[in-house]
């Protein structure tokens, strides 16, 4: 059991605020993977958890038990570092082997468990070489088997695989997935790469500024992001977004140039009069010929993407991106037709950039934790 | 590793010929001097000199409190770099927990260090004054327990310990900035591993800095051969009873007290000898074992 609660925790260095109330509920045996761009605090927030920074203000506790005031050792938590932090004057098997031998686990052991661990990553060639005679993929390895042959309950995971290269990536991750499973740890996983997070996840956490802006599955963040900037961060290529306000008398949002998107009537109720930002996924719209949409638009310029192509287009001056399978023969300049789906309408407020559902309120909000 | 190369060779020997000059002017004449005098048995009052082979080598071997000297002077090496290097690293250990800007210390540490050695003498001859010194109150009490003037072995530690605070500083300042450029992900990688302060000191530390370690090993025994002779002129004058007659010392006092200007050339030439023995066995033997890759 370790389960990881993060209960209203915030972070300053001196008068820098950099993490403000943050509040998250990690199960035992999950997969969560936290997701935010540069300088948002993700690393920062594993950190605390490993025992590695200080907490400001506000308690993390790891099965039940508050570790704010305990040293890194005394956590049971590993960690795989973004530079790997292998040792640099010991061998792949001392580095591997490094925490039993500090746990006081004899020679014997100790080499029969980094041989079993070795072996679970490829690395059995590998043990008498030093971490500086080591490939890029081979070190991360080296680092996520000083890991695992710990045996910890909570995996810790920053960045681990920033440094490699597509294909390397792709199968350290089922790599990370696996062990994750067999070893049944609770994991925390830090990344800037959407992808990776979505693939990984059982739930998302992304991060803005030093707080949490949506909490959820891959699906319920990809189908309902809570804010303009979720909506915007996840998804690729990105979310359009066009401003309009709500008419529930003609149960539709009216864009700037007055062109009009339907709406179910009981959101067009609820958010009747506001200014709102029209969120619309590229790869959910369709192109069709012009007159016979919704939305009427123009051709930009059109990139080719060998699968289907992503046509830049522009509604009065706005760009607006549409990603299609259909290789439609349009020339820059040409006018089309786009239809959207009721189901892929985002609505978010035009100033507090929340999301606006049938209640006209905000869904999916970050969980709160009863103090 | 890029070349540099100039077109012209006479731009490279215009821009190493100064250092050459220096080096030339500073060491090869003085050094092929000595050599040459050290062959040659040279009258003190002038009037030539006269070739005798390795003569003054001979005397010199015999010669009993040369061999006193020789002992001394290891003792002393050995003493004051053992004393000087623990106490820096021990401090820089300290310092490098809690330190961040270490930066500011390195100018005010450093300080010692370029205080010329007959200062750090005098300075010590009133630290360790068997009647107005820091020891002269447990003399108070015991009377005639400190007093290196007649005590041979207070002498030599009178000596160590003033030698060895001369380079404490130094050998700090670059202990601190070794132990400041290992990665402080390596550090928090062991801490999750498990390994308290004091293992983190002995696995990662130590071993990640014995590059610098053995420079200023080396730099320690080279300085505490060569580098002493104004601590001992100072503070003991060889005595008592030549039990602080380092070679250095023993060649200044020979040559040019004893106007023995052959002996002491002889001596020089050993001791130049000896510390570049020793420096190139440190090099072949020490630094093949503390670097990685
Ligand atoms: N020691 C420090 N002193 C002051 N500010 C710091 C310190 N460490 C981090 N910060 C600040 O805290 C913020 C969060 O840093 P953090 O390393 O957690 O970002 P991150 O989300 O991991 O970014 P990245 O994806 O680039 O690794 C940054 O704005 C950073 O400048
Ligand atoms: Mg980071």
């Amino acid at each position: 059991m370790a389960d990881i609660s993060i209960r209203n925790v915030a972070k300053s260095y001196g008068k820098d605020s950099i993490m403000q109330g943050v509040n998250l509920e990690i199960r035992n045996r999950e997969f969560v993977v936290i997701l935010g761009p540069s300088g948002c605090g993700k690393s920062t927030l594993l950190r605390m958890i490993a025992g590695l920074e200080a907490i400001t203000a506000g308690e993390i506790a790891i099965a039940g038990q508050v570790v704010n005031d305990l040293e890194p050792r005394q956590r049971g938590c590993a960690m795989v570092f973004q530079n790997y932090a292998l040792y640099p004057h010991m061998t792949v098997a001392e580095n591997i082997g490094y925490a039993l031998k500090v746990a006081g686990v004899g020679r014997a052991e100790r080499r029969a468990a980094v041989e079993r661990v070795a072996q679970s990553v490829g690395l059995n060639e590998f043990l008498d070489r030093r971490p500086g005679q080591l490939s890029g993929g081979q070190r991360q390895r080296v680092a996520m088997a000083r890991a695992i042959i710990r045996e910890p309950r909570v995996f810790l995971f920053d960045e681990p695989l920033s440094n490699l290269d597509a294909k390397l990536r792709v199968q350290m991750r089922h790599e990370i997935r696996r062990i994750h499973n067999r070893i049944e740890a609770t994991s925390v996983f830090v990344t800037h790469d959407q992808h990776e997070g979505m693939t990984l996840a059982d739930r998302l956490v992304v991060m803005n500024k030093g707080t949490i802006e949506q909490v959820g599955t891959p699906e319920e963040i990809y189908d309902h992001p809570a804010s303009v900037y979720v909506g915007g961060f996840i998804g690729s290529p990105a979310m359009n977004f066009l401003p309009g306000q709500v008419s529930a008398a003609r149960a539709a949002v009216v864009l700037g140039d007055g062109q009009v998107l339907d709406l179910p009537r009981d959101v067009a109720t609820a958010a009747d009069g506001q200014l709102v930002q029209v969120g619309l996924r590229p790869e959910q719209l369709t192109i069709v010929a012009p007159g016979t949409a919704e939305l009427q638009a123009r051709v930009d310029f059109v990139e080719e993407l060998g699968s289907g192509r992503l046509y830049h287009l522009l509604v009065e001056d706005l760009p607006l991106t549409v990603l299609s399978p259909d290789k439609h023969a349009l020339r820059d300049g040409d006018a089309v037709g786009v239809t959207v789906r009721p189901d892929a309408l985002h609505l978010f407020g035009a100033e507090s950039g929340r999301r606006i559902d049938a209640r006209g309120a905000r869904v999916a909000a970050p969980q709160v934790v009863p103090a | 590793m890029r070349r540099a190369y100039f077109k012209a060779n006479w731009i490279a020997a215009l821009l190493v010929a100064p250092q050459l000059l220096i080096i030339f002017v500073f060491f090869y004449w003085p050094a092929s001097q000595a050599l040459y005098w050290s062959l040659t048995l040279e009258q003190p009052w002038g009037g030539g000199n006269t070739w005798v082979g390795f003569e003054n080598f001979r005397t010199l071997l015999s010669d009993a409190y040369y061999w006193n000297s020789v002992r001394v002077s290891f003792v002393f090496a050995i003493a004051s770099t053992a004393l000087a290097m623990s106490m820096a690293l021990v401090l820089a250990l300290f310092a490098d927990r809690q330190l961040r800007g270490y930066k500011f210390f390195r100018v005010g540490m450093i300080w010692p260090y370029a205080i010329a050695a007959p200062a750090v003498g005098l300075a010590f001859r009133f630290v360790f004054n068997p009647h107005a010194g820091i020891l002269s109150y447990i003399n108070e009490v015991l009377p005639g327990f400190w007093d290196p003037t007649v005590n041979g072995t207070q002498a030599v530690i009178m000596v160590v310990v003033a030698g060895a605070w001369k380079s404490i500083a130094y050998n700090f300042i670059f202990f601190l900035a070794a132990l400041q450029s290992i990665p402080r992900s390596l550090i928090e990688a062991s801490a999750m591993d498990g390994a308290g302060p004091m293992r983190r000191m002995r696995d990662l530390q130590l071993p990640l800095i014995a590059p610098t370690f053995f420079f200023i090993l080396v730099i320690n025994i080279t300085d505490s051969f060569t580098d002493s002779f104004g601590i001992v002129d100072v503070l003991t004058g060889g005595g008592p009873a030549r039990a602080t007659d380092l070679l250095v010392y023993k060649i200044y006092a020979d040559g040019f007290r004893g106007f023995d200007y052959s002996g002491a050339a002889a001596q020089s030439v050993i001791l130049m000898v000896l510390v570049m023995a020793l420096t190139f066995v440190q090099f072949r033997y020490i630094e093949r074992r503390v670097h990685y890759t």
